[in-house]
Protein backbone atom coordinates (compact mmCIF):
# COMPACT_ATOMS: atom_id res chain seq x y z
CA UNK A 1 0.00 0.00 0.00
CA UNK A 2 0.72 3.68 -1.09
CA UNK A 3 1.92 5.58 1.92
CA UNK A 4 0.09 8.90 1.99
CA UNK A 5 3.42 10.87 0.58
CA UNK A 6 3.09 8.67 -2.86
CA UNK A 7 -0.43 8.82 -3.67
CA UNK A 8 -0.25 10.71 -7.06
CA UNK A 9 -3.58 13.27 -7.80
CA UNK A 10 -5.51 10.10 -9.58
CA UNK A 11 -4.87 7.73 -6.43
CA UNK A 12 -7.00 10.06 -4.18
CA UNK A 13 -9.76 10.87 -6.88
CA UNK A 14 -10.17 7.22 -6.56
CA UNK A 15 -9.90 7.28 -2.77
CA UNK A 16 -12.04 9.91 -2.86
CA UNK A 17 -14.83 8.35 -4.86
CA UNK A 18 -14.26 4.72 -3.01
CA UNK A 19 -17.34 3.06 -1.97
CA UNK A 20 -16.44 1.84 1.13
CA UNK A 21 -15.60 5.67 2.46
CA UNK A 22 -18.15 6.58 4.98
CA UNK A 23 -21.11 8.72 3.49
CA UNK A 24 -22.90 12.26 3.86
CA UNK A 25 -25.52 10.13 5.85
CA UNK A 26 -22.74 8.12 7.82
CA UNK A 27 -21.50 11.50 9.30
CA UNK A 28 -24.91 12.99 10.50
CA UNK A 29 -25.51 9.94 11.51
CA UNK A 30 -22.46 9.72 13.84
CA UNK A 31 -22.51 13.34 14.62
CA UNK A 32 -26.14 14.15 14.71
CA UNK A 33 -27.92 11.49 16.58
CA UNK A 34 -31.28 13.10 17.13
CA UNK A 35 -31.13 14.57 13.44
CA UNK A 36 -34.63 15.09 11.91
CA UNK A 37 -34.82 14.88 8.19
CA UNK A 38 -37.11 17.39 6.26
CA UNK A 39 -38.78 15.82 2.96
CA UNK A 40 -39.20 18.27 -0.27
CA UNK A 41 -38.85 21.75 -2.41
CA UNK A 42 -42.31 22.44 -1.85
CA UNK A 43 -42.55 23.18 -5.39
CA UNK A 44 -42.02 19.51 -7.02
CA UNK A 45 -40.61 16.62 -5.53
CA UNK A 46 -38.21 14.98 -2.79
CA UNK A 47 -34.40 14.87 -4.13
CA UNK A 48 -32.82 11.93 -2.35
CA UNK A 49 -29.37 13.27 -3.67
CA UNK A 50 -29.71 15.90 -0.92
CA UNK A 51 -30.25 15.29 2.78
CA UNK A 52 -31.19 18.52 4.91
CA UNK A 53 -32.64 18.44 8.30
CA UNK A 54 -31.95 19.69 12.10
CA UNK A 55 -30.36 18.23 15.03
CA UNK A 56 -28.20 19.26 17.76
CA UNK A 57 -24.85 19.75 17.42
CA UNK A 58 -22.39 20.57 19.81
CA UNK A 59 -25.04 21.54 22.63
CA UNK A 60 -26.82 23.49 20.06
CA UNK A 61 -29.74 23.44 17.09
CA UNK A 62 -28.28 23.53 13.81
CA UNK A 63 -29.67 23.40 10.08
CA UNK A 64 -27.50 20.22 7.83
CA UNK A 65 -27.27 19.59 4.56
CA UNK A 66 -25.44 17.78 2.34
CA UNK A 67 -25.31 15.77 -1.30
CA UNK A 68 -25.04 12.25 -0.88
CA UNK A 69 -24.12 9.34 -2.68
CA UNK A 70 -25.52 6.70 -0.71
CA UNK A 71 -22.81 3.14 -0.50
CA UNK A 72 -24.70 0.11 -1.81
CA UNK A 73 -26.03 -0.28 -4.95
CA UNK A 74 -29.57 0.01 -4.15
CA UNK A 75 -28.90 3.58 -2.10
CA UNK A 76 -26.60 5.01 -5.34
CA UNK A 77 -29.51 4.30 -7.65
CA UNK A 78 -32.18 5.77 -4.93
CA UNK A 79 -29.79 8.54 -4.64
CA UNK A 80 -28.88 8.79 -8.64
CA UNK A 81 -25.12 8.28 -7.38
CA UNK A 82 -24.95 12.09 -5.29
CA UNK A 83 -26.08 14.06 -8.82
CA UNK A 84 -28.30 16.71 -7.75
CA UNK A 85 -32.18 17.75 -9.21
CA UNK A 86 -33.04 21.36 -8.96
CA UNK A 87 -35.07 20.17 -6.61
CA UNK A 88 -32.52 19.06 -4.52
CA UNK A 89 -31.02 22.07 -4.69
CA UNK A 90 -34.65 23.70 -3.25
CA UNK A 91 -34.80 21.36 -0.77
CA UNK A 92 -31.75 22.98 0.52
CA UNK A 93 -32.64 26.39 0.08
CA UNK A 94 -35.97 25.53 2.70
CA UNK A 95 -33.25 24.18 5.07
CA UNK A 96 -30.96 27.24 4.37
CA UNK A 97 -34.47 30.07 4.84
CA UNK A 98 -34.90 27.89 7.80
CA UNK A 99 -31.80 28.59 9.14
CA UNK A 100 -31.72 32.00 8.77
CA UNK A 101 -34.75 32.74 10.29
CA UNK A 102 -34.04 30.98 13.24
CA UNK A 103 -30.35 32.17 13.29
CA UNK A 104 -28.86 28.61 13.77
CA UNK A 105 -25.77 27.86 12.13
CA UNK A 106 -25.82 25.78 9.26
CA UNK A 107 -23.50 22.33 8.76
CA UNK A 108 -22.90 21.17 5.20
CA UNK A 109 -21.57 18.39 3.41
CA UNK A 110 -20.32 17.76 -0.09
CA UNK A 111 -20.25 14.44 -1.64
CA UNK A 112 -21.33 14.41 -5.87
CA UNK A 113 -20.03 13.70 -8.83
CA UNK A 114 -21.77 16.97 -9.51
CA UNK A 115 -25.27 17.90 -10.92
CA UNK A 116 -27.38 15.90 -12.75
CA UNK A 117 -26.99 16.38 -16.17
CA UNK A 118 -30.75 15.39 -17.65
CA UNK A 119 -33.23 16.64 -19.92
CA UNK A 120 -35.86 17.31 -16.75
CA UNK A 121 -33.50 19.09 -14.76
CA UNK A 122 -32.55 21.32 -17.53
CA UNK A 123 -36.49 22.03 -17.76
CA UNK A 124 -36.84 22.91 -13.97
CA UNK A 125 -34.19 24.97 -14.25
CA UNK A 126 -31.06 23.33 -12.68
CA UNK A 127 -28.90 26.40 -13.26
CA UNK A 128 -31.27 28.91 -11.47
CA UNK A 129 -31.55 26.07 -8.96
CA UNK A 130 -27.96 26.10 -8.45
CA UNK A 131 -27.06 30.16 -8.90
CA UNK A 132 -30.26 30.34 -6.29
CA UNK A 133 -28.35 28.23 -3.61
CA UNK A 134 -25.03 30.70 -4.14
CA UNK A 135 -26.44 33.71 -4.17
CA UNK A 136 -28.80 32.87 -0.83
CA UNK A 137 -25.66 31.61 0.85
CA UNK A 138 -23.55 34.23 0.15
CA UNK A 139 -25.67 36.60 1.72
CA UNK A 140 -26.57 34.18 4.67
CA UNK A 141 -26.17 36.41 8.44
CA UNK A 142 -25.77 32.31 10.26
CA UNK A 143 -22.11 30.61 10.01
CA UNK A 144 -21.76 28.45 7.40
CA UNK A 145 -18.92 25.24 7.84
CA UNK A 146 -18.44 22.80 4.88
CA UNK A 147 -16.91 19.45 5.23
CA UNK A 148 -16.14 17.92 1.64
CA UNK A 149 -16.00 14.40 2.60
CA UNK A 150 -15.12 12.73 -0.77
CA UNK A 151 -15.85 13.77 -4.67
CA UNK A 152 -16.74 17.74 -4.70
CA UNK A 153 -17.61 17.95 -8.45
CA UNK A 154 -18.48 21.59 -10.02
CA UNK A 155 -21.15 24.13 -9.46
CA UNK A 156 -23.39 21.13 -8.30
CA UNK A 157 -20.93 20.67 -5.11
CA UNK A 158 -20.82 24.43 -4.88
CA UNK A 159 -24.35 24.99 -4.90
CA UNK A 160 -23.82 23.73 -0.90
CA UNK A 161 -20.50 24.89 -0.51
CA UNK A 162 -20.69 29.03 -0.15
CA UNK A 163 -19.02 28.96 3.27
CA UNK A 164 -17.26 30.75 5.97
CA UNK A 165 -14.75 27.76 6.76
CA UNK A 166 -14.41 24.74 4.10
CA UNK A 167 -13.01 21.83 5.46
CA UNK A 168 -11.81 18.84 3.14
CA UNK A 169 -10.65 15.05 4.42
CA UNK A 170 -7.08 14.89 3.18
CA UNK A 171 -8.37 12.44 -0.46
CA UNK A 172 -11.30 14.80 -0.63
CA UNK A 173 -11.16 16.73 -3.96
CA UNK A 174 -13.11 19.76 -5.52
CA UNK A 175 -12.75 20.72 -8.83
CA UNK A 176 -14.72 22.26 -11.93
CA UNK A 177 -15.27 18.78 -13.72
CA UNK A 178 -14.08 15.00 -13.43
CA UNK A 179 -10.41 14.41 -14.80
CA UNK A 180 -12.56 11.89 -17.44
CA UNK A 181 -14.51 14.85 -18.36
CA UNK A 182 -11.36 17.59 -18.12
CA UNK A 183 -8.92 15.43 -20.39
CA UNK A 184 -11.73 14.22 -22.99
CA UNK A 185 -12.74 18.16 -23.44
CA UNK A 186 -9.07 19.56 -23.44
CA UNK A 187 -7.19 16.24 -25.41
CA UNK A 188 -10.28 14.74 -26.42
CA UNK A 189 -8.77 11.57 -24.36
CA UNK A 190 -10.70 10.20 -21.46
CA UNK A 191 -8.13 7.34 -20.40
CA UNK A 192 -5.71 10.08 -19.85
CA UNK A 193 -7.62 11.60 -16.56
CA UNK A 194 -4.52 10.22 -14.62
CA UNK A 195 -2.35 13.51 -16.08
CA UNK A 196 -5.25 15.91 -16.14
CA UNK A 197 -5.79 14.91 -12.62
CA UNK A 198 -2.32 16.28 -12.32
CA UNK A 199 -2.41 19.09 -13.87
CA UNK A 200 -5.58 20.17 -12.39
CA UNK A 201 -4.84 20.86 -8.75
CA UNK A 202 -7.73 19.23 -7.10
CA UNK A 203 -6.60 17.90 -3.86
CA UNK A 204 -6.89 18.78 -0.40
CA UNK A 205 -3.34 19.85 -0.16
CA UNK A 206 -3.97 22.22 -3.85
CA UNK A 207 -6.76 24.04 -2.18
CA UNK A 208 -5.48 24.46 1.39
CA UNK A 209 -2.42 26.17 -0.42
CA UNK A 210 -4.73 28.25 -2.65
CA UNK A 211 -6.51 29.30 0.40
CA UNK A 212 -10.35 27.66 -0.90
CA UNK A 213 -10.20 25.20 1.62
CA UNK A 214 -8.84 25.80 5.27
CA UNK A 215 -8.51 22.96 7.31
CA UNK A 216 -7.66 19.55 5.95
CA UNK A 217 -8.34 16.52 8.14
CA UNK A 218 -5.78 13.47 7.56
CA UNK A 219 -7.35 10.05 6.77
CA UNK A 220 -5.78 7.03 7.78
CA UNK A 221 -3.78 4.98 5.18
CA UNK A 222 -5.77 3.50 2.63
CA UNK A 223 -8.27 6.05 3.30
CA UNK A 224 -11.38 6.99 5.33
CA UNK A 225 -13.12 3.44 4.86
CA UNK A 226 -10.74 2.28 6.50
CA UNK A 227 -11.11 3.80 9.98
CA UNK A 228 -14.73 5.74 9.82
CA UNK A 229 -15.19 6.37 14.01
CA UNK A 230 -11.61 7.93 13.63
CA UNK A 231 -13.23 10.22 10.99
CA UNK A 232 -16.16 10.89 12.64
CA UNK A 233 -14.35 11.88 16.11
CA UNK A 234 -11.84 14.14 13.45
CA UNK A 235 -14.58 15.85 11.67
CA UNK A 236 -16.48 16.89 14.29
CA UNK A 237 -13.86 18.22 16.34
CA UNK A 238 -12.86 20.02 13.10
CA UNK A 239 -16.72 21.35 12.81
CA UNK A 240 -17.31 22.37 16.52
CA UNK A 241 -14.10 24.45 15.79
CA UNK A 242 -15.34 26.17 13.13
CA UNK A 243 -18.26 27.01 14.38
CA UNK A 244 -16.70 28.21 17.97
CA UNK A 245 -14.69 30.45 16.40
CA UNK A 246 -17.19 32.04 13.95
CA UNK A 247 -19.60 32.24 16.88
CA UNK A 248 -17.27 35.12 17.92
CA UNK A 249 -18.14 37.45 15.07
CA UNK A 250 -21.19 39.81 14.36
CA UNK A 251 -23.40 38.77 11.94
CA UNK A 252 -21.96 41.96 10.00
CA UNK A 253 -18.33 41.39 10.66
CA UNK A 254 -19.32 37.02 9.45
CA UNK A 255 -20.69 38.69 6.37
CA UNK A 256 -18.31 40.73 5.44
CA UNK A 257 -15.37 37.78 5.73
CA UNK A 258 -17.14 35.85 3.71
CA UNK A 259 -17.46 38.76 0.73
CA UNK A 260 -13.86 39.44 1.03
CA UNK A 261 -12.75 35.64 1.01
CA UNK A 262 -14.92 35.00 -2.49
CA UNK A 263 -13.82 38.36 -3.67
CA UNK A 264 -10.14 37.43 -2.84
CA UNK A 265 -9.99 34.26 -5.45
CA UNK A 266 -8.52 36.61 -8.91
CA UNK B 1 -34.75 59.85 -27.46
CA UNK B 2 -33.15 58.32 -30.22
CA UNK B 3 -30.97 60.77 -32.64
CA UNK B 4 -31.52 59.95 -36.51
CA UNK B 5 -28.02 61.90 -37.31
CA UNK B 6 -25.90 60.10 -34.13
CA UNK B 7 -27.74 56.81 -35.93
CA UNK B 8 -26.50 57.77 -39.18
CA UNK B 9 -22.88 58.33 -38.14
CA UNK B 10 -22.97 55.28 -35.79
CA UNK B 11 -23.61 52.91 -39.26
CA UNK B 12 -21.65 54.87 -41.10
CA UNK B 13 -18.88 53.85 -38.57
CA UNK B 14 -19.58 50.27 -38.22
CA UNK B 15 -19.61 50.32 -42.05
CA UNK B 16 -16.03 52.16 -41.93
CA UNK B 17 -14.74 50.01 -39.72
CA UNK B 18 -15.46 47.15 -42.13
CA UNK B 19 -13.59 48.81 -45.21
CA UNK B 20 -10.06 47.91 -43.80
CA UNK B 21 -7.80 47.45 -47.25
CA UNK B 22 -7.61 43.94 -47.03
CA UNK B 23 -11.26 43.04 -46.84
CA UNK B 24 -12.14 45.70 -50.04
CA UNK B 25 -11.34 43.34 -52.76
CA UNK B 26 -12.12 40.72 -53.53
CA UNK B 27 -15.05 41.55 -51.80
CA UNK B 28 -16.02 39.01 -49.23
CA UNK B 29 -19.47 38.04 -48.36
CA UNK B 30 -20.65 36.62 -44.76
CA UNK B 31 -22.23 33.34 -45.34
CA UNK B 32 -25.30 32.76 -42.99
CA UNK B 33 -24.45 29.80 -40.74
CA UNK B 34 -28.29 28.66 -40.87
CA UNK B 35 -29.99 29.35 -43.91
CA UNK B 36 -26.45 29.58 -45.85
CA UNK B 37 -27.52 33.10 -47.34
CA UNK B 38 -24.30 34.70 -48.61
CA UNK B 39 -24.37 38.50 -47.34
CA UNK B 40 -22.78 41.55 -47.67
CA UNK B 41 -20.68 42.53 -44.52
CA UNK B 42 -22.38 46.38 -44.94
CA UNK B 43 -25.75 44.63 -45.15
CA UNK B 44 -24.71 41.95 -42.12
CA UNK B 45 -23.37 44.78 -39.86
CA UNK B 46 -26.32 46.91 -40.48
CA UNK B 47 -28.60 44.04 -38.87
CA UNK B 48 -26.23 43.64 -36.37
CA UNK B 49 -25.34 40.45 -37.22
CA UNK B 50 -28.61 39.05 -37.76
CA UNK B 51 -29.78 37.12 -41.12
CA UNK B 52 -32.09 39.28 -42.83
CA UNK B 53 -33.50 36.38 -44.66
CA UNK B 54 -33.43 33.36 -41.73
CA UNK B 55 -33.22 35.95 -38.55
CA UNK B 56 -30.68 34.02 -37.03
CA UNK B 57 -28.45 35.84 -34.64
CA UNK B 58 -24.86 35.31 -35.15
CA UNK B 59 -21.93 36.30 -32.92
CA UNK B 60 -21.29 39.91 -32.48
CA UNK B 61 -18.67 41.38 -30.50
CA UNK B 62 -19.37 43.17 -26.77
CA UNK B 63 -18.13 46.41 -28.54
CA UNK B 64 -20.56 45.98 -30.89
CA UNK B 65 -23.30 45.27 -28.09
CA UNK B 66 -22.38 48.51 -26.15
CA UNK B 67 -22.15 50.67 -29.65
CA UNK B 68 -25.78 49.16 -29.83
CA UNK B 69 -27.28 49.99 -26.80
CA UNK B 70 -25.82 53.05 -25.99
CA UNK B 71 -27.47 56.23 -27.16
CA UNK B 72 -25.59 57.76 -30.05
CA UNK B 73 -23.13 54.62 -29.62
CA UNK B 74 -21.25 56.89 -27.16
CA UNK B 75 -20.27 55.26 -23.60
CA UNK B 76 -17.22 55.00 -21.43
CA UNK B 77 -15.39 51.78 -20.04
CA UNK B 78 -14.47 52.35 -16.17
CA UNK B 79 -11.91 49.52 -16.16
CA UNK B 80 -9.81 47.86 -18.36
CA UNK B 81 -10.70 43.72 -19.44
CA UNK B 82 -7.63 42.27 -17.10
CA UNK B 83 -5.11 39.41 -19.03
CA UNK B 84 -5.85 35.83 -17.84
CA UNK B 85 -4.12 35.15 -14.31
CA UNK B 86 -2.29 31.74 -14.73
CA UNK B 87 -2.76 30.74 -10.79
CA UNK B 88 -2.47 27.28 -11.49
CA UNK B 89 0.67 27.44 -13.85
CA UNK B 90 -1.69 25.48 -16.19
CA UNK B 91 1.16 23.92 -19.08
CA UNK B 92 0.51 25.99 -22.25
CA UNK B 93 -2.20 28.76 -20.76
CA UNK B 94 -0.47 31.39 -21.07
CA UNK B 95 0.58 30.56 -25.21
CA UNK B 96 -2.99 29.42 -25.64
CA UNK B 97 -4.35 33.26 -23.95
CA UNK B 98 -1.54 35.02 -25.76
CA UNK B 99 -2.74 33.59 -29.39
CA UNK B 100 -6.51 33.77 -28.38
CA UNK B 101 -5.94 37.81 -27.68
CA UNK B 102 -3.79 37.94 -30.68
CA UNK B 103 -6.63 36.45 -32.72
CA UNK B 104 -9.56 38.72 -30.98
CA UNK B 105 -7.92 41.68 -30.40
CA UNK B 106 -9.07 41.22 -26.41
CA UNK B 107 -7.55 41.02 -23.13
CA UNK B 108 -10.46 38.59 -21.90
CA UNK B 109 -14.03 37.66 -22.53
CA UNK B 110 -15.45 39.75 -20.14
CA UNK B 111 -15.80 43.79 -20.90
CA UNK B 112 -17.60 47.02 -19.18
CA UNK B 113 -19.02 49.61 -19.88
CA UNK B 114 -20.97 52.17 -18.97
CA UNK B 115 -23.31 55.57 -20.52
CA UNK B 116 -26.87 56.10 -21.17
CA UNK B 117 -29.63 53.86 -22.25
CA UNK B 118 -32.55 56.24 -23.40
CA UNK B 119 -31.50 58.90 -21.50
CA UNK B 120 -31.10 56.61 -18.18
CA UNK B 121 -27.19 56.33 -16.81
CA UNK B 122 -26.61 52.43 -16.92
CA UNK B 123 -23.67 49.96 -16.01
CA UNK B 124 -23.27 47.39 -18.66
CA UNK B 125 -20.84 44.09 -18.79
CA UNK B 126 -20.75 41.83 -21.80
CA UNK B 127 -18.71 38.29 -22.60
CA UNK B 128 -17.28 38.44 -25.46
CA UNK B 129 -17.19 34.52 -27.01
CA UNK B 130 -14.16 35.21 -29.43
CA UNK B 131 -11.74 34.75 -26.32
CA UNK B 132 -11.31 31.04 -24.96
CA UNK B 133 -15.48 30.69 -25.90
CA UNK B 134 -16.34 32.99 -23.46
CA UNK B 135 -15.44 30.91 -20.48
CA UNK B 136 -15.09 32.28 -17.24
CA UNK B 137 -11.80 32.82 -15.40
CA UNK B 138 -10.41 35.31 -12.73
CA UNK B 139 -10.69 37.68 -15.21
CA UNK B 140 -14.28 37.79 -16.68
CA UNK B 141 -15.36 36.79 -13.14
CA UNK B 142 -13.96 39.70 -12.10
CA UNK B 143 -15.38 41.96 -14.34
CA UNK B 144 -18.96 40.83 -13.46
CA UNK B 145 -17.96 41.41 -9.96
CA UNK B 146 -16.99 44.71 -10.46
CA UNK B 147 -19.55 46.02 -12.50
CA UNK B 148 -22.05 45.19 -9.73
CA UNK B 149 -19.95 46.31 -7.38
CA UNK B 150 -19.54 49.68 -9.08
CA UNK B 151 -23.24 50.18 -10.24
CA UNK B 152 -23.81 49.32 -6.17
CA UNK B 153 -22.01 51.74 -5.41
CA UNK B 154 -23.21 54.91 -7.51
CA UNK B 155 -27.08 53.74 -7.32
CA UNK B 156 -26.86 53.05 -11.29
CA UNK B 157 -28.78 49.98 -13.07
CA UNK B 158 -27.06 46.92 -14.20
CA UNK B 159 -27.18 45.17 -18.08
CA UNK B 160 -25.10 42.29 -18.23
CA UNK B 161 -25.03 40.60 -21.90
CA UNK B 162 -24.43 36.69 -20.86
CA UNK B 163 -22.34 34.33 -22.79
CA UNK B 164 -20.12 31.51 -22.35
CA UNK B 165 -19.22 28.11 -22.50
CA UNK B 166 -18.76 27.67 -18.58
CA UNK B 167 -15.41 27.57 -16.52
CA UNK B 168 -12.20 28.18 -17.84
CA UNK B 169 -10.57 24.98 -17.38
CA UNK B 170 -7.25 26.00 -17.11
CA UNK B 171 -7.57 27.99 -13.87
CA UNK B 172 -9.56 24.70 -12.34
CA UNK B 173 -11.52 25.67 -9.07
CA UNK B 174 -10.03 29.45 -9.23
CA UNK B 175 -13.25 29.37 -12.31
CA UNK B 176 -15.32 27.50 -9.83
CA UNK B 177 -14.91 30.10 -7.29
CA UNK B 178 -16.28 32.87 -9.65
CA UNK B 179 -19.69 31.41 -9.90
CA UNK B 180 -19.80 32.19 -6.19
CA UNK B 181 -17.73 35.52 -6.38
CA UNK B 182 -20.22 36.48 -9.02
CA UNK B 183 -23.34 35.76 -7.13
CA UNK B 184 -22.25 37.42 -4.20
CA UNK B 185 -21.69 40.50 -6.04
CA UNK B 186 -25.15 40.51 -7.48
CA UNK B 187 -26.48 39.65 -3.84
CA UNK B 188 -25.15 42.89 -2.30
CA UNK B 189 -26.31 44.68 -5.41
CA UNK B 190 -29.51 43.51 -4.93
CA UNK B 191 -29.74 43.63 -1.27
CA UNK B 192 -29.29 47.52 -1.68
CA UNK B 193 -32.06 48.13 -4.52
CA UNK B 194 -30.06 47.54 -7.56
CA UNK B 195 -31.96 46.80 -10.68
CA UNK B 196 -30.36 44.28 -13.16
CA UNK B 197 -31.16 43.20 -16.46
CA UNK B 198 -29.59 40.15 -17.58
CA UNK B 199 -29.59 39.57 -21.22
CA UNK B 200 -28.83 35.84 -22.76
CA UNK B 201 -27.14 35.75 -25.76
CA UNK B 202 -25.88 32.47 -27.77
CA UNK B 203 -24.54 30.20 -25.77
CA UNK B 204 -24.97 30.90 -22.42
CA UNK B 205 -24.51 27.31 -20.55
CA UNK B 206 -22.57 26.05 -17.66
CA UNK B 207 -21.22 28.30 -14.71
CA UNK B 208 -22.31 31.65 -16.04
CA UNK B 209 -26.00 29.85 -16.10
CA UNK B 210 -25.50 28.75 -12.68
CA UNK B 211 -24.15 32.06 -11.48
CA UNK B 212 -24.87 35.78 -12.63
CA UNK B 213 -27.26 35.03 -15.84
CA UNK B 214 -30.05 33.72 -13.56
CA UNK B 215 -30.03 36.14 -10.93
CA UNK B 216 -31.40 39.08 -12.50
CA UNK B 217 -34.55 41.24 -11.94
CA UNK B 218 -35.66 41.16 -15.41
CA UNK B 219 -33.97 38.14 -17.80
CA UNK B 220 -34.41 38.49 -21.17
CA UNK B 221 -32.92 36.29 -24.35
CA UNK B 222 -31.94 37.18 -27.89
CA UNK B 223 -33.93 34.77 -30.34
CA UNK B 224 -32.51 30.93 -30.69
CA UNK B 225 -29.87 31.72 -27.47
CA UNK B 226 -29.01 28.40 -25.84
CA UNK B 227 -29.20 28.93 -22.48
CA UNK B 228 -28.88 25.78 -20.31
CA UNK B 229 -26.74 24.43 -17.60
CA UNK B 230 -25.89 21.19 -19.27
CA UNK B 231 -24.76 21.19 -22.74
CA UNK B 232 -26.94 19.20 -25.33
CA UNK B 233 -23.99 17.06 -26.23
CA UNK B 234 -23.34 16.19 -22.15
CA UNK B 235 -27.30 15.06 -21.89
CA UNK B 236 -27.58 13.39 -24.58
CA UNK B 237 -24.38 11.06 -23.72
CA UNK B 238 -25.97 10.78 -20.08
CA UNK B 239 -29.45 10.11 -21.25
CA UNK B 240 -28.44 8.30 -24.52
CA UNK B 241 -31.15 10.23 -26.35
CA UNK B 242 -31.56 12.40 -28.75
CA UNK B 243 -33.25 16.30 -27.62
CA UNK B 244 -35.73 17.73 -29.49
CA UNK B 245 -35.51 20.53 -31.67
CA UNK B 246 -34.93 23.88 -29.86
CA UNK B 247 -34.08 22.21 -26.18
CA UNK B 248 -32.61 24.66 -24.12
CA UNK B 249 -33.17 27.43 -26.49
CA UNK B 250 -34.39 31.34 -25.05
CA UNK B 251 -37.86 30.64 -26.22
CA UNK B 252 -37.80 27.16 -24.43
CA UNK B 253 -37.15 28.72 -21.69
CA UNK B 254 -39.72 31.46 -22.46
CA UNK B 255 -41.75 28.42 -22.17
CA UNK B 256 -40.31 27.02 -18.78
CA UNK B 257 -40.45 29.86 -16.92
CA UNK B 258 -36.81 31.11 -16.82
CA UNK B 259 -36.89 34.08 -19.30
CA UNK B 260 -39.20 37.17 -19.31
CA UNK B 261 -39.03 37.93 -22.81
CA UNK B 262 -37.38 37.36 -26.41
CA UNK B 263 -35.95 40.57 -27.58
CA UNK B 264 -34.65 40.27 -31.05
CA UNK B 265 -31.00 42.41 -31.19
CA UNK B 266 -32.53 45.41 -33.38
CA UNK B 267 -35.36 45.73 -30.47
CA UNK B 268 -32.75 45.63 -27.65
CA UNK B 269 -31.49 49.07 -27.36
CA UNK B 270 -35.67 49.90 -26.86
CA UNK B 271 -36.48 47.67 -24.55
CA UNK B 272 -33.81 48.17 -22.26
CA UNK B 273 -34.22 52.17 -22.62
CA UNK B 274 -38.17 51.36 -21.56
CA UNK B 275 -37.27 49.07 -18.52
CA UNK B 276 -34.55 51.56 -17.47
CA UNK B 277 -37.18 54.11 -18.02
CA UNK B 278 -39.68 52.53 -16.24
CA UNK B 279 -37.53 51.44 -13.35
CA UNK B 280 -36.15 55.07 -12.95
CA UNK B 281 -40.30 55.78 -12.56
CA UNK B 282 -40.89 53.86 -9.73
CA UNK B 283 -38.00 55.72 -7.89
CA UNK B 284 -39.70 57.93 -4.83
ZN1 LIG C 1 -29.97 32.96 -42.51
Amino acid sequence: MKTPEQLAPYDRVKLARDAGRPGSDDYIAALIPDFFEIHGDRAFADDPAVICGIGTFGGRTVSVAATCKGRTIDERVRRNFGMAQPDGYRKFLRCLAQAVKFRRPLVTFIDTPGAYPGKSAEERGQGQAIAECLYQTSAAPVPVVTVVIGEGGSGGAIALGVADRIIMLENSVLSVLSPEGFASILWKDASRAAEAADVMKLTAADLLSFGVADTVIPEPRGGAGEAPKLMYRRVGAAVRDALAELSQLTETELLEARYRRYGSFG
Amino acid sequence: MPNPFLERKLKLDILKSLRSPAKREPRRTVTCSGCKTELEPDVFALALNVCPSCGLHMYISAAARFTNIFDGGEYSEPFPCAAPRDVLAFPGYAEKAAEQSAKSGLSDAGLAAEGKIGGTYAIAAAIDISFMMGSMGTSAGGTVTRAAESAASRGLPLVIFCAGGGARMQEGVFSLMQMIKTSAAIRRFSGGGGFYVSVITNPTTGGITASFASLADITLAEPGALFGFAGPRVIEQTIGEKLPQGFQSGEFQLDHGFVDAIVPRAEMRGTLARLLALHAGARI
